[in-house]
């Protein structure tokens, strides 16, 4: 995204080539312009700007990209190790 | 019961831009997995757990001009621009408050006269997405498909699975959308992609999945375009004025810690020493406090370092360097000014962090990593000025 990055080589996105049928949904779906169709393949372009959102993994209509998706967020996952830890979050747990 | 499941999970949102075009994240739910929920037909397991949902669309709905009988039922007629009413709870929930209640009833709505060759729109249920699309919408005759995302906006909602491919397919159904249009075509926001499986879609209801674009102000271009999505239409921005509105709600959700916190410290070091360094070590604190949710997002980009926590602990350098000249540090000893230079931007840094969860460019990953090197930093920082503090025999001056 203009103007900002984040951690380089961090991100878990896979994109398995052979499987890859060039009908670029990734391309449509990436909101960092993560992908890009050579020769009717799609292929990483920037993988520092994946921020894991998942749409491309989701929209694949043959399961040729592979991503630990969640929400990148500092507080959830505080919630979330806190929960794991069996301490009860304050605000949080709505789902228990 | 529902289980909670392992995996992703966060609020977002994202609260986010969240909306068509609004980065901010909901708060407080920060549970349920990703995109375990988009295929399941089962409602979603999250939601904040104050709402209960949109209900039924009555004549109350916002904008109502009256019933339009279509083969698939009533359908009400909604106008495209907003009243003063809109307008205040729209800052209202800028600012935290009614923010949950801020829902409107899952459905299809019309915007101006469609027939059955007009396009579908869909979006969410939290009111400010409904309100931003039939907004940018004006003067044109569009379906609206509007999904219980228990008002939270698309791109959030999206990440918890809730705008997704099971309630899309659920409200599609539910609304006689196939009687309704002849065509077989449901336009999408392209932030709600990471819920919605486009494939399933289409092989469970007939109808097609085009995603156009990440605004809803762009949307009259997009049908303009002859529905190509431009690539301007999918460059995702986080202006000054995108980050600036999500300031509100973060320091409204942050007020009641910071009480508690800035409370402590006020009674801790009243007790300790006297109430002057009480109510300097409160400000202090509550500085820290600002410069992390407020300076921190507001001059993200231009702050060194590609972590959160770097940033924020830069903002809160900044204010320690403030907080030395207002609260005259000059008469400090050494280990006060060492303790304050180190506990400020830690709590900043902290904050500035927690941004991260608004921010629509941060990985999980990358959070992961950030949050497993800075946890630490900030806590030994916090420890090893208490004893600076207690070595120094207080605050002087």
């Amino acid at each position: 995204m203009k103007g900002f990055s984040y951690l380089k080589n961090v991100a878990t996105l896979k994109l398995d080539q052979p499987t890859c049928i060039g009908c670029g949904r990734c391309l449509e779906v990436c909101p960092h312009q993560v992908f890009e169709l050579i020769e009717k393949k799609a292929d990483i372009r920037d993988l520092d700007a994946c921020m894991e959102c998942g749409a491309c993994a989701l929209n694949c209509p043959v399961k040729a990209i592979k991503v630990d998706a969640g929400v990148g967020c500092a507080s959830g996952m505080i919630n979330e190790w806190l929960r794991e830890r069996n301490i009860k979050a304050p605000g949080g747990g709505c789902c228990s | 019961m529902l289980q909670v499941k392992k995996g992703p999970v966060g609020p977002f949102k994202i609260k986010s831009v969240r909306k068509t075009a609004d980065a901010e994240c909901a708060p407080g739910g920060s549970c349920c997995s990703g995109e375990a929920d988009a295929g399941s037909d089962k409602p979603p397991c999250c939601g904040p757990p104050t709402s209960k949902g949109g209900g039924t669309i009555t004549e109350k709905v916002p904008g109502f001009i009256e019933w339009l009988d279509t083969p698939g039922g009533n359908v009400p007629r909604i106008a495209s621009s907003l009243g003063f009413s809109d307008h205040l709870g729209a800052c209202k929930a800028r600012w935290g408050i009614g923010r949950m209640d801020f829902i409107v009833p899952p459905g299809l709505y019309a915007l101006g006269n469609p027939s059955a060759t007009d396009p579908v729109l869909v979006t969410a249920n939290y009111k400010m997405s409904y309100d931003l699309v039939r907004r940018s919408l004006s003067g044109r005759n569009v379906w609206l498909l509007v999904l219980e995302t228990y008002g939270i906006n698309v791109w959030c909602a999206a990440g918890k699975g809730s705008f997704g491919t099971g309630e899309l397919v659920r409200r599609v159904k539910a609304t006689g959308l196939d009687k309704v249009v002849s065509h077989r075509r449901l336009i999408l926001p392209i932030l709600g992609a990471p819920g919605v499986a486009a494939h399933e879609v289409a092989r469970r209801t007939g109808f097609g999945v085009s995603y156009a674009t990440i605004r809803a102000a762009d949307l009259p271009e997009y049908l303009d375009n002859g529905m190509v999505t431009t690539p301007e239409m999918r460059r995702l921005t986080f202006t000054l004025y995108e980050r600036l509105v999500l300031v509100p709600v973060e320091l409204m959700m942050g007020l009641k810690a910071v009480a508690i916190i800035g409370g402590a410290i006020l009674l801790l070091i009243t007790a300790l020493g006297n109430d002057t360094a009480g109510i300097s070590g409160f400000g202090a604190w509550l500085g820290a406090w600002l410069a992390g949710v407020v300076l921190g997002p507001l001059l993200l980009p231009w702050l060194p370092g590609r972590s959160f926590a770097v940033k924020g602990a830069f903002t809160g350098l900044l204010w320690s360097g403030l907080y030395y000249l207002l609260a005259g540090g000059s008469g400090w000893n050494g280990a006060v000014t060492a303790a304050v230079f180190l506990a400020l931007p830690a709590v900043s840094a902290f904050y500035t962090l927690n941004f991260t969860g608004c921010s629509p460019y941060p990985s999980r990953s990358g959070v992961k990593k950030e949050m497993r090197l800075a946890l630490p930093a900030m806590g030994s920082a916090l420890v090893v000025s208490v004893f600076l503090l207690l070595a120094g025999r207080f605050l002087r001056g």
